[in-house]
């Protein structure tokens, strides 16, 4: 799948794309600030009963307005930044971690180290992710951890798939042959030849990774399968106010508009990323 | 009489992937008459293909027409619309590109590709098209011109279909023909079947024509006159017998002296040198290693070959003949599966893993593309520096010194020690290639294809630094290239190979004298020589030795089914051994000597 | 047809039944792993242990896990995969009855969504590089950046609750007419198609401007062939492959898709049944609707490869 990079030109598009890539980042950080912070910045405490109705409006006092509980919108998407943001970080880390790791040894060492993982990994990509988080959860119940774990696990194998084609090609280019020759060892030639070239495609996967990662959890929150009350994730804040969509309650839409504003964040903020990447590339 | 090409003031603008646009054309002129053909030569980046697609009124993708006139008989090319431009491309300019390959459709079959343009633009019937693509089948001497349309591209041989394209394209009867380098991704043994047949079509319908090349000695075959290119802008223009007697331009006599490399002195003379290499009885190529040693995809077959200290061996052959494998096999990266390797007397595992970090050392490899022979994150000091610390444990100040004595050695300045690979020149990359392969301080050194990737002025001068490295540092080389003059240049020895099988080795001599090989021979008759009328004083190969090597056989010469004095019944059932001819010559021949 | 084409099918063929079987395998470990004990779990804490023991004879946990694996594995491919642990039901009739529902569902949704992508995939690549392949391009990012829920949730906020239009809910059984069936699946087929579309158009995309930027296009421009002949003529022929693998992957995207939007619609599904199984620990549930949409995915996947094969001239014409 290709990028779509928005290239500079003339005209209003360019000054669109221009603020576009200062603005991305900039929600992509405020939300990972957020992930530490938003507990303590929530205007609200995100537990507490305001008094307020419940599924009120936006408003000056409720920004967001009210949930079914009637508490404060806002603080408790702040406060739920944590868990989405968090819980998906960790995964994607874990996941992109291993997969790098197995991915560079497959194709630096080869053989039947690399027909073995790749079969096995290859096979459990034909479980569709969001089927195979639903057997997880069902098996082993929904606490953090396991989440943590069963994401991670569910894209581990596209991961893989991906950094080992990646370091496979590089592997193949001639200075690499060129180390081997010199009689220089395998981890050497892992780390110091082949991982410094894999360094943009790696970031690229990490942040398309993060948002698969998000938007499952979300998926699984919103089902009641991902985190649990009393803690709620962006997902579960959708869930839990379904009751106020007939009304048009904001405490609906808005947890959702939060996962897409970072979804979509991360998205151009590779885009951009990438592009300059692949510059690289061919200078 | 009035031009029927007129090129004024001609200007093509790219864009960057920055987003601002460059010109890469800056200004070219020139004009060529009814039933001549202008040959456009440069280099990569000088823009040749791009002004031989303009005169179709064709940018490729992210470049535009930015200015001039581009007239073709009475059609001003850059007013035409879109409707227009398409009644002139393929009906008054037709096409023959570089690759021909990747410009047949491959879910086509090939005459419904061929017919193509006459049916779009509506000249004629199906059957007739048919049948005027079979007169231009037969004009073009493809073997079985009535059935070959039937085929689909990957059917046919790389040869054929470069010829099938030149088909394709004068099925219009165009008034004007490009032809954009169409020889240049074939063996030279195919190259001249190629261009005998495009020589005598352009002749047969004086055609008007352009043609597109990087090489000298091609265009002056085909060409009437010659426009010299550079960065875009023309250097000179002149007729092709004065531009290769006496060019005025000194970027045009820079180019004639890379065309026809001159001989570099070699340090060592006589025989008399201790031999530092040998390899005997050796097998190698792909797959599970059968009971008899041989892999399931072989790809060298005993080998035999000796390499004396001091000396350079050229290993010639055609792309698929096995060359690289033999450089990797002696490195080990490519272990043998049979025969030995033996370097000053000791026998090598064969591979990597089996040899001592000094045997490691005294051979190095310098391959053929810098641009992937250099890691692109890794600066260049670092690059030249791992192998000193590496292999003679240097560190810091030590190590620094060493680094810029061998940037000294290889002519590059101090400054690129903090640069990325990606910073450098073609030419810088190859040098910082062979500073990284001098710093091992070895004995051998194996350079797979070094200039071929490299433009020719660039390549003589890396051949330059060649025949001094071995000057003053005694360097033993084993030269591997497909283009015998680059070889003839540098080396002392040559080996030739088909399919696998070294079929003959020579002293560097014996090449314009004495008796081949029927393979040498031919592959030797096929270099196109720098003066107007080689490739009509050099005899055609019967049709026999076109086509395709065959797959490495175990019974029979290889060379046999391509071969015009093959003897059936002797040739196809015993493997010929290397015997000694006149000259110093050795050859794997039956009939040589028996006629 | 050929042999090798033959061969190769059959390789194909084999793969997808040795990986459906790796699938069940993972599946019947995972869903075996439990830290507790099943029995233990669905009777309570104070259960007696004669009554637990009791339950792990009748549900067959006593015996040895491979003797299990196997006697699972071949009720699986007799089509039996038990009884529900709620409500002791036969799986498979329980299946059976929501299959149909998702089927159309899916149905529909495919109907819509893949004309629709490749029209809009083929045309932006056609006009690569226009303002509508732009937008088209950033339309698209945004589309698979989004969850299913906001595009269900905001699809009924507009149509259901503004515009009433039609019901915020599905409910089958009274589809009087073709007012009825359009109000009933207009929501979920709408959330659907934006869902994959983006996806779809995306790969067709990117496969057809890797075909047109080959230089056999290049000739047949320089052949003075007209835009609709190449891309119809020359281009399409050649892209078969990876769009069919396009469409394939898309649609397997329907698979979790119908899981969201099944649930939020409270649509009578599979994707809804498994989502209750999980909720309620039914672990014969899960498991067979598990292997049911991998198989799905499976028959997707392999028939996205056998159409590249058949499609690919250097196999046809040998």
């Amino acid at each position: 799948m290709s990028s779509t990079t928005i290239s500079a030109r003339r005209g209003p598009m360019a000054i669109l794309a221009r603020t576009g890539r200062m603005i991305m980042p900039a929600i992509v950080l405020f939300w990972l600030a957020m992930a530490f912070f938003g507990y303590w910045v929530a205007p609200y405490d995100p537990a507490g009963i305001q008094d307020a109705d419940l599924f009120e409006g936006m408003s000056r006092k409720f920004w967001l307005g009210t949930d079914y509980f009637g508490r404060d919108m806002l603080s408790r998407i702040l406060a739920g930044a944590r868990y989405t943001v968090g819980i998906s970080l960790m995964a994607t880390s874990l996941a992109v971690a291993s997969g790098v790791l197995l991915g560079l040894a497959a194709s630096a060492i080869g053989g039947l180290f690399d027909a073995a993982v790749s079969r096995f990994l290859d096979a459990l990509i034909s479980i569709p992710s969001k089927m195979f988080g639903l057997v997880l959860v069902a098996a082993f119940g929904a606490s953090i951890p396991v989440l943590v774990l069963t994401l991670a696990v569910i894209y581990l194998p596209g991961c893989y798939r991906i950094n080992r084609s990646v370091a496979v090609n590089v592997a193949a280019l001639d200075f690499v042959a060129v180390a081997r020759a010199r009689g220089e060892s395998t981890l050497y030639i892992m780390i110091r030849e082949i991982l410094p070239n894999m360094v943009g495609p790696v970031l690229a996967d990490f942040g398309l990774r993060f948002i698969y990662v998000v938007l499952l959890l979300s998926s699984l929150s919103f089902l009641g399968l991902g985190v649990q009350p009393p803690q709620a994730d962006w997902g579960s804040l959708v869930r839990e106010n379904m009751p106020g969509l007939p009304y048009g309650a904001p405490a609906v839409i808005m947890p959702a508009i939060a996962i897409a504003s970072l979804t979509i964040a991360v998205n151009l903020t590779i885009d951009s990323l990438f592009g300059r990447h692949a510059r690289d590339g061919v200078r | 009489m009035e031009p029927l090409i007129d090129i004024r003031d001609l200007r093509i603008r790219a864009r960057t992937t920055e987003g601002h646009e460059i010109e890469i054309v800056k200004g070219v002129s020139f004009s060529v008459r009814r039933g001549e053909v202008m040959g456009l030569i440069g280099e990569s980046g000088s823009g040749k293909t791009t002004i031989a697609l303009a005169t179709m009124g064709y940018a490729r993708y992210g470049c535009r027409i930015a200015g001039g006139t581009i007239r073709i008989g009475e059609t001003e090319v850059t007013r035409l619309d879109g409707k227009g431009l398409q009644q002139l491309r393929g009906r008054k300019v037709a096409y023959i590109a570089q690759s021909a390959a990747a410009s047949f459709n491959p879910s086509r079959p090939i005459m419904a590709q061929v017919i193509e343009s006459a049916l779009i633009h509506g000249l004629m019937g199906e059957a007739a098209a048919h049948e005027k693509a079979i007169g231009l089948f037969r004009a073009m001497a493809i073997p079985q011109p009535e059935t070959i349309g039937n085929r689909y591209p990957h059917q046919v041989s790389g040869g054929q279909l470069q010829r099938l394209m030149a088909a394709m394209a004068l099925i219009t009867d165009p008034d004007v023909v490009i032809f954009d380098e169409p020889t240049t991704a074939l063996d030279v043994t195919t190259q001249i079947e190629v261009l005998k047949a495009f020589k005598e079509a352009i002749r047969d319908r004086n055609t008007t024509g352009i043609y597109v090349t990087h090489d000298l000695a091609v265009i002056a075959q085909i060409a009437d006159s010659i426009t010299v290119l550079r960065h875009g802008e023309v250097q000179e223009i002149a007729t092709t017998p004065q531009l290769i007697s006496n060019p005025a331009h000194e970027y045009s006599r820079k180019l004639l002296a890379a065309a026809e490399p001159a001989l570099r002195p070699s340090p060592v003379t006589g025989e008399a040198s201790v031999p530092l290499l040998r390899v005997s009885g050796m097998s190698a190529g792909y797959g599970l290693v059968g009971p008899d040693g041989m892999p399931a995809v072989p790809v060298l077959r005993d080998i035999e070959l000796t390499l004396g200290r001091g000396r350079a061996l050229g290993v010639i052959g055609e792309s698929g003949c096995g060359k690289s494998t033999l450089a990797r096999v002696v490195a080990g990266l490519t272990p043998a599966s049979r025969g030995t390797v033996t370097l000053d007397g000791v026998d090598l595992a064969p591979g990597i893993a089996g040899r001592s970090r000094e045997q490691l050392r005294e051979i190095q490899l310098v391959f053929q593309m810098a641009d992937t022979a250099l890691n692109p994150k890794v600066p260049i000091d670092e690059i030249i520096g791992r192998p000193l610390t590496f292999f003679f444990g240097m560190k810091g100040a030590e190590r620094d010194r060493r680094v810029r004595e061998l940037l000294d050695l290889t002519h590059l300045p101090a400054s690129v020690r903090d640069r990325l690979p990606g910073d450098l020149s073609g030419g810088q990359k190859q040098r910082v290639n062979f500073a990284r392969a001098l710093a091992a301080q070895p004995k051998l050194l194996l350079c797979d294809e070094v200039t071929s990737a490299l433009d020719t002025v660039v390549a003589a001068a890396i051949l330059d630094l060649m025949a001094e490295l071995r000057r003053e540092l005694g360097l033993t080389t084993m030269f591997i290239s497909h283009d015998i003059k680059t070889i003839r240049a540098i080396c002392d020895d040559i080996m030739v190979l088909y399919s696998g099988r070294v079929v003959e080795t020579m002293p560097a001599a014996a090449l314009e004298t004495g008796h081949h090989h029927p393979y040498a021979g031919l592959l030797l008759g096929s270099v196109p020589a720098l003066r107007t009328d080689w490739l009509e004083t050099t005899p055609a190969a019967s049709l026999q030795a076109q086509g395709v090597p065959p797959a490495l056989s175990s019974a029979g010469c290889a060379f046999f089914p391509r071969c015009t004095r093959a003897e059936p019944g002797l040739c196809d059932t015993a493997v010929p051994p290397l015997r000694p001819l006149p000259g110093g010559i050795e050859a794997a021949c039956f009939r040589l000597g028996a006629d | 047809m050929n042999a090798t084409i033959g061969r190769l099918l059959l390789t194909r063929l084999v793969a997808a039944i040795l990986t459906l079987w790796f699938v069940a395998t993972v599946v019947f470990v995972i869903t075996n792993l439990l830290p507790g004990d099943v029995a233990q779990e669905l009777l309570g804490q104070s259960a007696t242990p004669e009554a637990v023991a009791g339950l792990r004879k009748a549900l067959g946990l006593d015996l040895p896990p491979w003797q299990r694996y196997l006697e699972w594995l071949w009720n699986m491919v007799r089509g039996d995969a038990g009884r529900s642990l709620v409500n002791g039901s036969p799986v498979a009739a329980l299946i059976g009855s929501r299959l149909g529902n998702s089927l159309i569902l899916a149905g529909i949704t495919a109907l819509v969504a893949v004309p629709l992508a490749l029209v809009l995939g083929i045309t932006a690549a056609v006009y690569r590089g226009s303002v509508y392949d732009r937008i088209v391009g950033a339309g698209t990012v945004l589309a698979v950046s989004v969850p299913e829920f906001l595009v269900a949730s905001a699809a009924v906020l507009v149509f259901a609750v503004q515009l009433r239009w039609v019901p915020a809910l599905s409910q089958l059984g009274r589809l009087d007419g073709v007012l009825d069936v359009i109000r009933t699946f207009a929501l979920p087929v709408l959330t659907l198609t934006f869902v994959i579309v983006a996806q779809m158009a995306r790969m067709t995309r990117a496969a057809l401007v890797d075909v047109l930027s080959s230089s056999y296009i290049e000739m047949a421009r320089l052949k003075g062939a007209g835009q609709a002949r190449i891309v119809v003529w020359h281009a399409l022929p050649n892209a078969i492959g990876p769009i069919a693998n396009a469409i394939a992957f898309s649609l397997s995207f329907l698979l979790g898709g119908v899981i969201i939007v099944e649930t939020i619609f409270n649509y009578p599904g599979i994707a809804k049944l498994m989502v209750d199984g999980v909720s309620t620990r039914d672990l014969p549930l899960v498991q067979a609707c598990a292997m049911l949409f991998c198989g799905a995915y499976l028959l997707l996947v392999t028939m996205a490869d056998i159409a590249a094969i058949l499609a690919n001239p250097r196999l046809r014409h040998r």
